[in-house]
């Protein structure tokens, strides 16, 4: 697939903001001096009166982003989101989702395809924190098209939206031309009625995959893009879930309390149906190339495939 | 500052006394020792500093208040009560279930709450996200913030400090209720946040230290506050944990206890008193 162009999805959070600077008069781009990584440094080029840096204090600079909400503006504020949701968590939390204000937190460099930095900045646990907020939007784009979408539905959508980037240069698979983006809406990417496969972010190119290689052993795969992680799209989970009957999370991301956990709750109250996560099985990652971490955690389409078996075989 | 504006202020702040100890007694629980120390400087600002409508408390260009030291939200309420927001009633239902006055600052549900608050830190970090606000949008509104002396504690205060004092915002005022008293005791045997002007002064701020309890002092600061370009300014305010009523003056222990029914009664009876005082001679 020499002909696949690849661009990390926070290439798109940036170029989003930047194309977004002059319409957009409300907006506000908040950076915790990674603004050359998170890429809102391409806002900062295009509109440095609306960029504010709050240096190496993302707490503090959750707390901004809430006032700054109060009085009518629309701030992003960026960091990784091992220090977004990770480190700010209870500013989060108390700032932002308490009082429900209008504050996107855009958190790039997310899952251990982060890569050579290791363990500590491979945030595996986002998901799951943000999870538990109420009224918390959490939106996981799987390419830069989906991603810079994201970015200007969540501009337009009223309430705290967390938005989930990885660092690595991804296949552009979508054309969102075509296709609005719309939160909480789930996008079903194939069809097929043997198994489901419901993946996020970036594996999401992996779970087309992997049902080509299904396809090829006779079992038809549904792929579901899960961009918006919460509020789950139920409705579409419960199809797949009644019609397929088996369903395999993918994510980059534990197992615990992301994608897999959110699906596993829906399915077991309405529709139960055995459900395999593919994901960070509960430890730490590792330093390394992003390429081979994916393999090492089972973020391929081979794994996601094999897993759909497992699942098809717990098929009653 | 004249004896009539002298006297109207203290029979406020008298008020703002009696509204938190009956909420915190009917709630049988909150923090009556902070709120006591904290009501002369609420005073001032809701009847004489701040630019503000109780008849629309979401107005646009209003000056604006975070309590960052939010467990003292019955001193908050029974001013933003007195000020005609709700009625002084309310104060009878601070943490009841049912009740919009939670326990700590909730902008959702309680009018003329600007932010909530209560995660110690928290406040003046969004207050600075607010005067911010201002500047981007060329509004002259003022940020005003209420800190505890125990509460500059946490990391995030000085974070704030860098950010305000970095970004000049001469449209933020910072208070320091400095009663010198936190949960587990003196400050200074907790872990000491002193010298407190001085850190301030560090982060590019104007400091001005006053007796919390003087509303001469009080206007004089607030005046040099608004007089400031180009920094922000923080008032260290000296206050006497539990004031006004004298069981509970200087002592940490009424910092998050409740009043039992006599000492209730006690309670409500000094500052009666204090307000016939204040009604008969100012």
């Amino acid at each position: 697939m020499a002909d696949v162009i690849k661009k990390a999805t926070r290439e798109g959070y940036g170029e989003a903001l930047a194309e977004m600077a002059a319409e957009c008069s409300r907006l506000v781009v908040l950076d915790a001096d990674l603004s050359k990584s998170t890429k809102t440094g391409s806002f900062l080029k295009v509109c440095p009166e609306r960029f504010i840096n709050c240096g190496i204090a993302e707490g503090n600079m959750m707390s901004i982003a809430a006032g700054l909400a109060t009085a009518g503006l629309v701030p992003f504020a960026s960091s990784f989101a091992m220090f977004a949701a990770g480190r700010a968590f209870e500013q989060v939390r108390n700032s932002i989702g308490y009082p429900h204000l209008n504050v996107k937190i855009g958190a790039t460099h997310a899952g251990i395809s982060v890569g050579e930095d290791g363990a500590t900045h491979q945030c595996n646990e986002d998901i799951a924190l943000m999870r538990t907020i109420p009224g918390m939007t959490i939106i996981n784009p799987a390419d830069f098209l989906e991603a810079k979408a994201a970015v200007r539905a969540a501009y337009d959508y009223e309430g705290p939206v967390y938005l989930r980037f990885g660092r690595l240069a991804v296949p552009i698979f979508s054309d969102k031309a075509d296709a609005p983006f719309q939160i909480g809406k789930g996008v079903t990417l194939r069809k097929g009625g043997d198994v489901t496969i419901a993946a996020t972010g970036l594996p999401v190119p992996f779970a087309l995959e992997a049902a080509e290689l299904l396809a090829k052993e006779g079992i038809q795969a549904r792929v579901l893009n899960i961009h918006t992680v919460k509020p789950l799209d139920e409705e579409l989970i419960l199809a797949a879930a009644a019609e397929t009957g088996a369903i395999v999370t993918a994510e980059e991301h534990s197992i615990i309390g992301g994608l897999g956990a959110a699906v596993c709750e829906t399915v077991c109250a309405a529709c139960p149906v055995p459900v395999v996560r593919v994901g960070v099985n509960d430890v730490y990652g590792v330093s390394g190339p992003a390429p081979e971490l994916l393999k090492i955690y089972g973020l391929t389409a081979e794994n996601i495939a094999q897993k759909a078996k497992e699942a098809l075989a717990l098929k009653k | 500052m004249t004896r009539e504006e002298k006297k109207a202020l203290s029979i406020f702040a008298a008020r703002v006394r009696m509204g938190a100890i009956e909420g915190v007694y009917h709630a049988k629980s909150g923090h009556p020792g902070g709120s006591l120390s904290i009501a002369d400087l609420l005073a001032y600002l809701y009847t004489q500093e701040m630019r503000i409508d109780p008849k629309d408390p979401k107005k646009e260009d209003r000056d604006r208040f975070v309590l960052s030291k939010g467990h003292c939200a019955p001193a908050y309420y029974a001013a933003l009560a007195n000020r005609g927001f709700f009625p002084v009633e309310a104060m009878a239902t601070l943490r009841q279930v049912g009740s919009f006055l939670q326990g700590h600052p909730d902008m959702k549900g309680i009018p003329g709450v600007d932010m909530s608050s209560g995660s110690l830190g928290q406040g003046i970090s969004a207050a600075c996200g607010i005067a911010k606000a201002g500047k981007l949008t060329g509004k002259d509104y003022r940020v005003y913030t209420i800190l505890g002396d125990g509460e500059l504690e946490e990391g995030q205060v000085w974070e704030a400090a860098m950010f305000a004092g970095f970004q000049k915002l001469d449209n933020l005022c910072v208070i320091v209720d400095n009663n010198g008293l936190q949960i587990d005791g003196d400050i200074d045997t907790v872990c000491s946040p002193n010298p407190i002007d001085k850190k301030f002064e560090a982060f590019g701020f104007q400091v001005l230290t006053i007796d919390a309890h003087d509303f001469e002092a009080i206007e004089a600061a607030f005046a040099l506050a608004r007089a400031a370009k180009g920094r922000p300014t923080a008032i260290i305010a000296r206050s006497v944990k539990g004031k006004g009523v004298s069981f509970m003056e200087n002592q940490a222990g009424w910092h998050g206890t409740a009043p039992n029914e006599e000492q209730y009664r006690a309670a409500m009876g000094e500052l009666e008193e204090t307000l016939a005082r204040c009604e008969r001679e100012g």
